[in-house]
């Protein structure tokens, strides 16, 4: 199906997930703006939620199916195969996070079905982000996401540290949108448009790869993009968000917000700085920081939610990897990658809503404890799961890329985040309960379960058999970044780092 | 015409928004600083504008309309932690440390 983005009847059909997402999001405001007193309202609000994703999720099938894709003069949005997958990975989250709410609200009394209406429009905006085409449709993406997620991490107006929690990610998130868009400035200047692949025409054309305007814009999008991703050094306001926030909240954020910006990241660098150079040595050098300091901070610390939160930067900096190597292959692996790092982490929190204790918690709840066990040697990378086969083709796309300092500084963190993925095994399957009958009362809610039973089939499905889901990576990759066999002239050259 | 000026003073608008998120310790005066560097963005769209055609005043609205609903929720947020800690220097809000 071929989109003329130019005339408005293709452009409404290239737009048509986000258009329903948009009147979904309208109808359960309208819905909660009546009903909003009882844990009936709230499920139901719940229920609506999910039905509006779903009906997002099938709308993009749909045009997923039928091969959309446009043509004629670039538009604002962009209608390709990356689209399309991402938007199902930000939908599949937003889903997975609502299921696991149901309970937690009811068991935290928050009657604020507000929660619902948030999640949707910020799934909308994280949706613009991932398929904007135009600089200026990621910022309002990047926007709309942000400021729902503020108000998301401080739902809870009962809880001194979920305020702290959202002013901190309010500041620091508000302090990044204005590098972002001072950087979306410079490079209109130095380009005349905000449109990606004008970008790339025009730097080619005019030969802008060492123009000074454009590369400090480019070094400032990469600190905004910085900050959202928590790579470091512009991680610190992470841990603390991540510890003070409502926990399901805390799973999206580590997950859709992280992947929204991180598919945003790929496809402005790929389609807009394809020819630039520069930005392949920053992202070289955030990765190798945030890989080895995130996993180094995450060994200090005690709490589970804490070493989650370092964790969840450290996969920032695998991510990144995937991102510096700057090929079609490395894209594949990003966003299979993606995939397996959402599914492990959103269980991984799902199942801390319940977790007080983890010592003995083998011999009272051994499928709790066997599922969290296999959330963390997925993140770790253990072969059989998910996180291993991701981690395997981020290393083959850096090898492939010539770059050896990042496949090996990869897999020495790797073995270094054994030193606090491991100890969590140990605790459930060694330790002694602290008294007797201690996790007698963990209730996850039949609906909680049934995620964390779906993310740890997923991670075992795909740790075994991948190529399914690899296949469909590798399409949608090559729709952002052609192989360098069929367009030898747009491969990105090996980048060449001085000093090593 | 007055294209390098504006473009230097919005830098160093942008500058000073940046070195006052950095240096003060005050939530509201940290937010001040934050609309002062989005306002600095906005004094380079529209320099920007005088060569390259009118898109760039166009964007000058979207960031209004986006820095106006970022002070919404911003103000709301500082109100509830001024509610539970009576205070909004950061150095005082610090619950959550590692």
């Amino acid at each position: 199906m071929n989109l003329d983005l130019s005339s408005y009847a293709d452009l409404m059909t290239a737009l048509a997930p986000e258009l329903v997402l948009t009147a979904a999001g309208l109808g359960v405001l309208l819905l909660v703006a009546w009903r909003h007193r009882t844990v009936a309202d709230l499920r139901a609000a719940g229920a609506a939620t999910l039905a509006g994703l779903g009906a997002a999720a099938v709308t993009t099938w749909w045009l997923w199916w039928n091969g959309a894709h446009a043509v004629g003069i670039p538009a604002m949005i962009a209608a390709d195969d990356f689209r399309f997958v991402s938007d199902w990975l930000l939908l599949g989250t937003a889903a997975l996070t609502v299921l696991v709410s149901f309970h937690y609200l009811e068991r935290e009394h928050l009657l604020a079905p507000e929660y619902y209406v948030l999640v949707l429009f910020a799934t909308l905006g994280m949706m613009l982000m991932a398929g904007g085409e135009d600089l200026i449709v990621v910022f309002l993406g990047l926007e709309l996401m942000s400021v729902c997620v503020y108000v998301l991490a401080g739902i809870n107006r009962h809880s001194a540290p979920a305020a702290e929690a959202a002013l901190k990610y309010f500041l620091l998130g508000a302090f990044a949108s204005g590098f972002l868009l001072y950087g979306i400035a410079l490079v209109y200047g130095a380009t005349a448009t905000t449109n990606l692949t004008l970008i790339g025409v025009q730097i080619r054309t005019l030969s802008l790869q060492s123009n000074a305007m454009l590369l400090i814009g480019l070094g400032l999008l990469l600190v905004g993009f910085g900050f959202k991703v928590a790579a470091v050094p512009f991680h610190m306001w992470a841990p603390d968000v991540y510890d003070g926030s409502p926990t399901p909240v805390t799973g999206y954020m580590a997950t859709a917000v992280k992947a929204a910006a991180f598919a945003a990241l790929f496809r402005v660098l790929g389609e807009a700085f394809g020819s630039v150079p520069a930005w392949q040595h920053v992202v070289w050098w955030l990765a190798i920081a945030t890989m080895v300091g995130g996993n180094l901070i995450a060994l200090a610390q005690r709490t589970v939610k804490r070493m989650l939160a370092y964790s969840s930067i450290a996969h920032a900096g695998y991510l990144l990897v995937a991102v510096a190597t700057g090929t079609s292959l490395g894209a594949a692996a990003f966003l299979f990658y993606l995939v397996a790092y959402t599914l492990m982490t959103l269980a991984a929190f799902a199942l801390h809503v319940l977790i007080d204790d983890l010592a003995g918690l083998a011999q009272q709840r051994p499928w709790l404890a066997f599922a969290l066990a296999i959330c963390m040697l997925s993140l770790l990378g253990f072969p059989v799961t998910a996180g291993f086969i991701g981690k395997w083709y981020i290393l083959v796309a850096a090898t492939a890329a010539h770059e050896p300092a990042l496949a090996t500084v990869l897999v020495l963190t790797s073995v270094v985040s054994a030193g606090y993925y491991l100890p969590v095994i140990m605790a459930m399957y060694m330790k002694p309960e602290p008294f007797a009958q201690a996790h007698v009362g963990m209730q996850l809610g039949r609906l909680g379960g049934a995620v964390v039973a779906l993310s740890v089939a997923g991670l075992l499905f795909f740790g075994v058999r991948p190529n399914r889901l690899l296949d469909l990576a590798r399409t949608s990759a090559a729709a952002l970044m052609p192989p360098p066999a069929a367009a030898p002239g747009v491969a990105a050259p090996g980048p060449t780092i001085p000093g090593h | 015409m007055l294209l390098g000026p504006a473009l230097l003073v919005s830098a160093v608008l942008f500058a000073l928004g940046v070195a006052g998120v950095l240096l003060r310790r005050n939530a509201i005066v940290i937010f001040m600083c934050v609309e002062l560097m989005l306002n600095a963005v906005n004094l380079t769209f529209v320099a920007l504008a005088q060569r390259l055609g009118v898109a760039g005043q166009v964007f000058v609205f979207f960031v209004m309309a986006v820095a106006a609903a970022e002070a919404a929720v911003g103000l709301a947020i500082i109100l509830a932690i001024y509610r539970h800690r009576q205070t909004l220097n950061l150095q005082n809000i610090n619950l959550l440390k590692g």
